[in-house]
């Protein structure tokens, strides 16, 4: 058996009094799809955002290809990680956020290519070259010149994949990532996740409202209330044949 | 007209110190160290507290007698006191400015791998500087209004020769103190134009 890319290990989190991970346990195998579902509240955003590093888990251990994203080894003793070490671990991942977060005072292209440069210090003339193959590929190759606020939220979106996969993550996380846009241009997004998918060999996690999306894409679902995994299977036998109430009741909604 | 090279050169000269101040106390107000950031706020309440004008006799006259530091020529000791006094003020536009930079960009700078102060000096600050420009011309306007304070502390500016003219003829009193006004108007037109331009291009390429 391979081993996991990504393990949570009785992960907590709170904010404040309100605890909203009640001890999260989740492998996920490199190229493996997942899909987080549930309702609003549930916790789901928050497991994503502890893996980007974005909030700090309140207890539990999250591994990244082999390594402790929030814990390092000092002196032979394990503390809470310090900036270098988040750097050296969250390499791996890459995030497409719900409202896009493109920098606005960037083009498209610039947009894509600042990363390459200063993170991984490549070199200009390959991120752009990378930049420009990945925006064609999202359908964008006519508007480089651009700027975030010229485009559609559609077109938003998808800059903002081109700019994550340019990192060349080995795990990708979608936060609701169709959440924020006009119905009539969800399609675009999606089509585009579908194509990422589709190369394989990046592990996918995503927080999504899309059922049948889901149903499509995912090698797994995992079902999330009131923030413990109440269910997770294959996306059939999540979304299709479980007799979870809660889960019946919440996909009915989605259904009608 | 004489004096107008002293109103000018004080002008540059605080302008690019106070801007500097203005960064450097900004950014510490933001610093995680606590004694950096209650300093900090400290030199900004007081600056910002107190007038210009004592500010000014506390430099050139106070400081060198109580503790024996001669802080140079009058030129010197207006441009530090303006730039200071100045520097309190945009300080707090920095640190505004820098605060109103939304949340997800951070965010989204993080997800890309970069550091902290990559995150800054990439992402954050040419956003928040674009937020400041127009706050910027603003302040640059009162310096220019401030530097006519230099006089009290003996220095040649245009509002010293414009006395010494109005002096060896008093009837010309209103002549005198009109023709300062146009030329410290002359003198704002250019800031003014600038602010303008400023806030065309911070309403381009920043985050809603």
């Amino acid at each position: 058996m391979t081993e996991p890319i990504v393990t949570f290990q009785n992960i907590h989190k709170s904010f404040g009094d309100v605890e909203v991970l009640k001890g999260i346990n989740l492998d996920i195998k490199p190229a493996e799809k997942v899909a987080i579902i549930g309702p609003s509240g549930s916790g789901k955003t928050t497991i994503i955002r502890l893996l980007m590093t974005l909030e700090k888990p309140t207890s539990g251990d999250i591994i990244v290809d082999g390594k402790n994203l929030w814990k390092m080894d000092k002196n032979g003793k394990l503390v809470d990680a310090n900036e270098k070490h988040l750097r050296q671990v969250r390499g791996d991942i890459g995030m497409v956020f719900q409202h896009f977060n493109l920098f606005p005072h960037m083009t498209i292209l610039e947009n894509c290519m600042t990363a390459p440069i200063h993170v991984k210090s490549e070199d200009k003339k390959t991120a752009k070259q990378r930049s420009i193959e990945m925006l064609e590929k999202v359908g964008l190759g006519d508007k480089l010149d651009n700027y975030p606020s010229q485009l559609s939220g559609g077109q938003k979106q998808r800059v903002a994949m081109a700019r994550a996969l340019v990192m060349r993550p080995k795990v990708m996380l979608f936060d609701e990532v169709t959440s924020a846009l006009d119905p009539e241009l969800v399609g675009e997004v999606l089509e585009v996740i579908r194509d990422i998918a589709k190369e394989g060999e990046m592990a996918m996690i995503l927080v999504t409202h899309e059922m049948d999306f889901a149903l499509d894409v995912a090698d797994k679902v995992l079902f999330l209330d009131e923030g413990v995994i109440a269910e997770q299977g294959t996306a059939s036998e999540v979304i299709e044949h479980s007799k979870n109430e809660r889960l019946q009741s919440f996909l009915k909604r989605f259904r009608a | 007209m004489r004096g107008i090279n002293i109103t000018i050169s004080v002008l540059i000269a605080s302008a690019i110190l106070g801007y500097l101040m203005a960064f450097v106390a900004g950014l510490c107000r933001l610093s995680s160290n606590i004694i950096i950031r209650k300093a900090t706020g400290f030199y900004i309440e007081v600056f910002r507290g107190t007038s210009l004008i004592v500010q000014l006799f506390w430099l050139y006259y106070a400081v060198p007698m109580l503790f024996d530091i001669q802080l140079g020529s009058n030129w010197l000791v207006g441009v530090i006191a303006i730039a200071l006094n100045y520097g309190a003020y945009m300080s707090e536009i920095v640190r505004g400015s820098i605060l109103a930079v939304a949340k997800g960009q951070t965010e989204a700078a993080t997800a890309l791998n970069m550091s902290s102060f990559q995150r800054m000096r990439l992402i954050i600050l040419p956003q928040a500087v674009r937020m400041m420009l127009p706050e910027f011309g603003n302040y640059l306007i009162q310096m220019l209004k401030a530097t006519s304070l230099v006089y009290l502390i003996g220095m040649n500016d245009i509002l010293y020769y414009g006395n010494i003219l109005r002096s060896n003829d008093l009837s010309q009193a209103p002549t005198v103190y009109l023709l300062l006004l146009v030329f410290y108007f002359i003198l704002a037109l250019p800031i003014i134009w600038l602010t303008r331009k400023a806030e065309v291009i911070s309403k381009k390429g920043v985050a809603s």
